[in-house]
C-alpha cells in the first residue's frame, strides 16, 4: 500500500478524508489518485486538470522528491512509500 | 417586490436579505473560495454558484435549499479530449521595434473560469467560460457538453482537433485578463436565452463582441453591426468588439442593452444592429456593467467609471445612470451613495435591476440597493470581500 498524506487545505472539500490513515494500491502516481478519487469522488479534479496534469500551484511529492512528470504523473510508487499532495501557499 | 440578492465575492457566496427595512448580508457558502457568479435559475429554483479556487481549478457548485448547504454539481465542466484553441502570448523580442512581439500557438483547451451562468426552459443550463467556451446541459445540469458550433467558428480558426501547430491559422478573438491563470484569453461572459425561443440566444465574448445562434448552438454569427472599435485601425470589423456586458428585457426581448469598453450600445431589433447612446460629455460611457429593466425595453441603468485609463469611480464620487428612453438621455443619481473619497469599481456581472429595484456591488466591498428604480440609495454591506456578481434570486 502506498500512504497519502495530504494537505488540510481539501478537507474542506473532502472531510471523509480528514483525521483517517489513506492508504491505496498503486503502482504509479497517476494510479495513485485515481484510486484516492475512487475513496472521495472528484478529488481527482481538485488535484489535476481536465487533461490529467497537476495544477500549476500544486504538487506531489512521493517521499522528499517532488514528482518528474506533472502531465501525465508516470512516476513509479513502491509499496510503503508515501505520497505528499500539498498546494503553494499564496494570495491574500 | 423581490428581496433577496445573491452576491458572488472574492472570498465566498453571501445571500442579502431585507430586516426590517435593513438589508443585511450574511455569508452563505464557500468561505474563503472565490466565487465568480451566483444565480438561481428560475425554471428550478436550484442555486448555481461558479467557483475559482485558485489552487483546486474551477468547479461548479449548487444548492437546492436556497442556499442553507452547496454541494459539488456531480458534472462539472471540462473540455473534452482533443478540444484546442489558438492562444496568443506576447514576448520580448531584441528584433522587433517596440521589444516585444505576439506570437500565436496551439493549446490543449482546460478550463480557466467559470464565468457566467444562464438558464433557458426544460433544463437548459448553460456556462460561459474561459477560453472561450459555451457549455450546454439540456438535462438540468446533469451532464454538459461544449458546444462545438461556437467553439469551431471559422472566426477562431475552425475545427482545430486536427491541427498539430498554428501556423497559417488565424484567430479573430483576442483575450481578456480576467482569466485567474494570467492567461489573456477569450472569455464569454454574457448568456442571454430569447424568451420566446430558447433555441435562439446571443452570448458575449471579451474580446470577440456579440454572437447569435438561432439553432440551439449549432451555428453562430457575429452581431457587431452598429458597434465601433475606436482603437484599432479596422473599426467596423466583425470581431474583435470589446463587448464587457449585455442584458435583454425580458417583457421586450428585442431590447438588448450593452456596456462595452467603447460605450454604452442600445439594440431594438435582437442585437441585428446597435446605436451607440451614451453620454459622455455627462461622464455616462465607459463601464463594465449594464442592467436592463425586465418591463420596459427602453429603460436600463449603468454604474458608469473614468474612462478606460483610470477605471474607478468619477472624481472620487459614485453615481448611477438611468436611460428610460432608450438613451436619448440619461439622468444621474447619487442619492444615498458617496460623493466624496470613493474610488469604487463596479465588474461586469455586478449590477443587476429586477421589479424596479436595483443593487450593485464594487470591489471595494460596497453593496448598495435601491427600491425606486435607482433614484436613491441604501447601504446594504461596506466590508464585503470584493464584489464579482451581484443577483436578484
Amino acid at each position: 500500500m502506498v500512504s497519502i498524506a495530504l494537505t488540510r487545505h481539501l478537507f474542506q472539500f473532502f472531510p471523509q478524508l480528514a483525521d483517517r490513515e489513506v492508504a491505496v494500491e498503486a503502482a504509479t502516481v497517476a494510479e495513485a489518485v485515481r484510486a484516492l478519487d475512487d475513496l472521495a469522488p472528484g478529488i481527482a479534479f481538485y488535484i489535476c486538470d481536465e487533461r490529467g496534469r497537476l495544477r500549476p500551484h500544486v504538487n506531489i511529492f512521493v517521499g522528499k522528491e517532488a514528482v518528474r512528470d506533472r502531465m501525465r504523473l508516470s512516476d513509479p510508487v513502491a509499496p510503503g512509500d508515501t505520497l505528499s499532495i500539498l498546494q503553494a501557499l499564496s494570495g491574500g | 417586490m423581490t428581496r433577496r440578492l445573491l452576491i458572488g465575492t472574492r472570498k465566498g457566496t453571501f445571500i442579502v436579505e431585507n430586516d426590517g427595512g435593513r438589508w443585511k448580508p450574511r455569508l452563505a457558502g464557500h468561505a474563503g473560495g472565490g466565487v465568480n457568479y451566483v444565480a438561481r435559475d428560475p425554471y428550478t429554483g436550484r442555486l448555481w454558484a461558479l467557483l475559482g479556487f485558485g489552487h483546486w481549478g474551477a468547479k461548479l457548485s449548487i444548492s437546492d435549499d436556497d442556499g442553507a448547504t452547496w454541494a459539488d454539481a456531480g458534472a462539472q465542466i471540462m473540455y473534452p479530449e482533443g478540444t484546442k484553441y489558438l492562444g496568443q502570448t506576447m514576448f520580448e523580442d531584441p528584433s522587433s521595434d517596440f521589444g516585444v512581439t505576439w506570437s500565436t500557438s496551439l493549446r490543449k483547451a482546460t478550463v480557466q473560469k467559470l464565468w457566467v451562468i444562464g438558464f433557458g426552459p426544460g433544463g437548459r443550463v448553460h456556462v460561459g467560460t474561459i477560453p472561450g467556451g459555451l457549455f450546454t446541459s439540456t438535462d438540468g445540469g446533469a451532464s454538459f457538453a461544449l458546444d462545438m458550433g461556437l467553439w469551431n467558428d471559422p472566426s477562431r480558426g475552425g475545427d482545430l482537433s486536427g491541427a498539430t501547430e498554428a501556423t497559417g491559422l488565424e484567430t479573430k478573438w483576442f483575450g481578456t485578463p480576467a482569466s485567474e491563470s494570467g492567461e489573456f484569453a477569450p472569455g464569454l461572459h454574457s448568456i442571454s436565452v430569447d424568451p420566446r425561443d430558447p433555441a435562439r440566444m446571443l452570448v458575449a465574448v471579451s474580446t470577440a463582441g456579440v454572437i447569435e445562434t438561432r439553432d440551439g448552438g449549432e451555428s453562430w454569427a457575429p452581431r457587431n453591426r452598429g458597434m465601433r472599435l475606436d482603437h484599432t485601425p479596422e473599426p467596423e470589423a466583425d470581431w474583435g468588439h470589446d463587448t464587457h456586458f449585455i442584458d435583454r428585457c425580458d417583457g421586450e426581448p428585442d431590447c438588448v442593452w450593452q456596456q462595452n469598453h467603447t460605450g454604452i450600445y442600445y439594440s431594438r431589433d435582437n442585437a441585428m444592429s446597435w446605436e451607440k447612446v451614451g453620454a459622455p460629455e455627462q461622464d455616462v460611457s465607459f463601464g463594465f456593467a449594464i442592467a436592463a429593466d425586465d418591463a420596459d425595453g427602453r429603460v436600463a441603468w449603468v454604474v458608469p467609471g473614468r474612462s478606460d485609463m483610470q477605471r474607478m469611480a468619477i472624481d472620487g464620487a459614485l453615481f448611477v445612470a438611468r436611460t428610460d428612453d432608450g438613451g436619448k438621455s440619461w439622468t444621474k443619481h447619487r442619492e444615498g451613495l458617496p460623493q466624496e473619497g470613493a474610488y469604487d469599481v463596479v465588474l461586469r456581472h455586478a449590477l443587476d435591476a429586477k421589479g424596479g429595484a436595483v443593487a450593485f456591488g464594487s470591489t471595494t466591498g460596497n453593496l448598495y440597493v435601491s427600491e425606486d428604480r435607482g433614484e436613491t440609495w441604501a447601504v446594504a454591506g461596506n466590508n464585503l470581500p470584493p464584489i464579482y456578481s451581484v443577483r436578484w434570486a
